[in-house]
């Protein structure tokens, strides 16, 4: 992670340790103090402090990076809110983990799902390899749009798993995401004058968080764009166009919905209950926010059965994704879609886990079910 | 001091603060000593709401405002940038806040900022209470003020608390510019920032800043009650540099009583009528009295 954030060449880093996040930052502070890396290393006394800290270094027209989890996250969350409604393009990776109490430090999606509302791109990896290939996306995305990023990757199963990745080096990044210019009028330059951060009463401010709305939204259109470019210059891009990724659901009579690393262990069980005849497909997401309301609909047009896998919950209602997904499918699909919370805590999800939700979504319970 | 064209400050008329604001006052001339060359990063308060009212602003400089608490870790990043972007030699990082954002909400945030010892201004404009919110009590607000979470009555005689000393949180930071001055004095406030801004790393002006409607003063007074709040030895105008005292305003020689600053306020009016009040007031020039003797201000 370390080495891919280095070679996207942020100006300015600002962190504060948490786990599982804890050496992405330790290895960039390395990377400053031993010379390899050029960027401002800023030791915050919080994350509350480290969101500010890019926040106003972005303001000031420099590319950014922070890194949290869990309660970092959480603590965050005012800061998140206002860097996004000030379009700065700030990147964070968020090492998703669960949220206390009780406490835990393991993973689950909870962190990062409870901000959805917050005006940021949230984009999700499966693999490490993903995840490094987001972080490149994430910038271009970002300086393109203004709009901040926040990617993804599940605490410890990616955060602390040895896998082999490709690691782009700067003059091939380069090729895709230049030097970061910014907007003349929309940075900190006292030879430009501007105000940043003023207030709106209510005569403005609908219309301000309504083009926020509008331009998160319109991200859909850039993220499929830029997933074809970033295939023109290395080789590979995310499954999908980017948005959403089909397993096998061209002929699934089941289809599966989930998001971030248990995807693979989604697949793997597919792999094998197909062996076996039953015809079951995953529709994995990769954009969370904005969310992928057209592709979604059209990937499960033809299921019978939806489960959707959460591995967060809004407390109150069901599975946080469940009722995106109702909401994208009302009016279009009729299939009944039933919601499945798993691996909250770091619980392991296993392949039989998968195999019993699979026989839970003929079923008649239209409760959330915990499957772990 | 010479007449100047109000549109020739750096902060400029069309705000909408209260006639008489202390604070305004203060920040004018803050930012006059700062010049062009400067960067704000502003706190929510009264100074950010009254000036910049989207889509105009009162800022003459590039300005920015994020949250309440923040403006001292913004600021960080700001010079952050600015060293990333070889300009930090010849912009000046401004942080501003009121006495909520400083010695409340955001008081984490400086300590950060002056630990890792960031080459940042910070100017508390103090009003000793949450003026934009409606006057409830701050660590700022002085014992005894009535405030709207203050109401002197069977059980109370106003604020039950004494105000932190911001002074000795910075110097225990190792603040290497410590000082503190009010809006009645605004050479003082000049002297101070210009003195502040050739010093490299953390520097921290508390400026007491009389908010008109919050004491409940007549809107005449800002400057005047800044005056006497300094010759009472009620708020000491003094400075530090590396933690050594360098300068201290004295007092008159006839040193003006308590009562003779506070009769001027409402916020300490129940304090001449209440029975209770007259050991109160004794507690307040006990304050003052030992104040004198502390920065040696006879």
């Amino acid at each position: 992670m370390a080495e891919i954030v280095k070679n996207l060449r942020p100006a300015v880093v600002s962190a504060y340790p948490i786990t599982p996040q804890t050496h992405i930052v330790e290895d960039l502070a390395k990377m400053r103090d031993e010379g390899s890396a050029d960027f401002e290393y800023i030791n915050a006394e919080s994350e509350f402090a480290a969101a500010s800290i890019v926040l106003g270094a972005s303001a000031t027209g420099v590319r950014t990076y922070t890194s949290t989890s869990s309660q970092g996250l959480l603590l965050m969350a005012e800061v998140l809110f206002n860097i996004a409604g000030l379009r700065l393009p700030v990147v964070i990776t968020c090492t998703n983990r669960a949220v206390s109490s009780p406490i835990n430090i393991w993973n689950d999606q909870q962190d990062a799902v409870t901000i959805r509302d917050a005006g940021w791109l949230q984009l999700y990896g499966e693999t490490n390899q993903e995840v490094v290939d987001l972080h490149i996306l994430a910038y271009k995305l970002a300086e393109s749009l203004l709009l901040p990023a926040m990617v993804n990757m599940d605490g410890f199963v990616l955060t602390h798993t040895y896998e082999p990745v490709v690691i782009p080096d700067q003059d091939l990044i380069k090729k895709f995401l230049p030097a970061y210019v910014p907007a003349k009028d929309l940075i900190l330059d006292v030879n430009n004058p501007r105000s940043l951060g003023t207030f709106a009463a209510p005569d403005k401010y609908m219309e301000i968080r309504q083009e926020l709305f509008e331009d998160v939204l319109a991200a859909k259109k850039e993220i499929i764009k830029q997933n074809t470019e970033f295939k023109k210059v290395f080789g590979r891009s995310l499954g999908g166009n980017g948005l959403v990724e089909e397993y096998k659901t061209k002929d699934a009579e089941i289809i599966l919905v989930a998001m971030g690393s248990v995807c693979g262990t989604i697949k793997e069980t597919i792999d094998q209950l197909r062996l076996k005849g039953k015809k079951v497909g995953l529709l994995k997401i990769i954009s969370f926010r904005p969310f992928p309301d057209e592709e979604v609909a059209a990937s499960l047009s033809k299921a019978k059965y939806i489960g959707m896998v959460d591995k967060s919950i809004s407390l109150g209602t069901e599975g946080i994704l469940a009722s995106d997904l109702k909401r994208t499918c009302y009016g279009k699909i009729k299939a009944p879609i039933k919601s499945f919370v798993v691996g909250l805590g770091g619980r392991d999800v296993t392949e039989a886990m998968i195999e019993k939700i699979v026989g839970l979504v003929k079923g008649k319970n239209d409760e959330t079910q915990f499957v772990g | 001091m010479k007449y100047k064209n109000p549109f020739e400050h750096l902060l400029n008329p069309g705000h909408t603060a209260c006639p008489g604001c202390g604070q305004l006052i203060a920040a004018r001339h803050v930012l006059d000593a700062c010049g062009p060359n400067t960067i704000i990063a502003n706190a929510t308060g009264c100074l950010e709401v009254t000036t910049s009212k989207h889509p105009t602003s009162s800022w003459r400089v590039p300005w920015i405002h994020s949250l309440f608490e923040n403006p001292s870790a913004v600021a960080t990043g700001i010079e952050a940038a600015l060293k990333a972007k070889g300009l930090d030699k010849k912009v000046n990082v401004l942080a501003q806040g009121g006495d909520g954002s400083t010695f409340d909400i955001g008081i984490g945030l400086i300590s950060g900022m002056w630990e890792r010892g960031d080459n940042i201004l910070y100017v508390c404009y103090d009003t000793e209470v949450y003026s934009n919110t409606g006057y409830q009590s701050s660590g700022a607000t002085p014992h005894d003020a009535f405030t709207r979470t203050a109401w002197p009555g069977k059980q109370s005689v106003g604020n039950i608390k004494f105000k932190k000393d911001m002074l000795a949180i910075a110097l225990a930071h190792k603040v290497p510019y410590v000082a503190a001055t009010t809006s009645g004095l605004i050479e003082d406030i000049k002297r101070k920032v210009k003195k502040a801004l050739a010093i490299q790393g953390p520097k921290f002006i508390h400026i007491l800043t009389p908010c008109v409607p919050g004491w409940g003063i007549e809107d005449n007074m800002a400057i005047e009650l800044g005056k006497l709040a300094q010759k009472t030895g009620f708020f000491p105008v003094v400075e530090f540099l590396n933690g050594e005292m360098i300068s201290n305003m004295k007092v008159p020689q006839a040193v003006p009583k308590v009562e003779e600053y506070l009769k001027h306020h409402i916020r300490f009016k129940h304090l001449f009528k209440d029975p209770r009040g007259k050991e109160q007031l004794q507690i307040l020039q006990n304050i003052c009295d030992e104040n004198i003797k502390k920065y040696n201000l006879k």
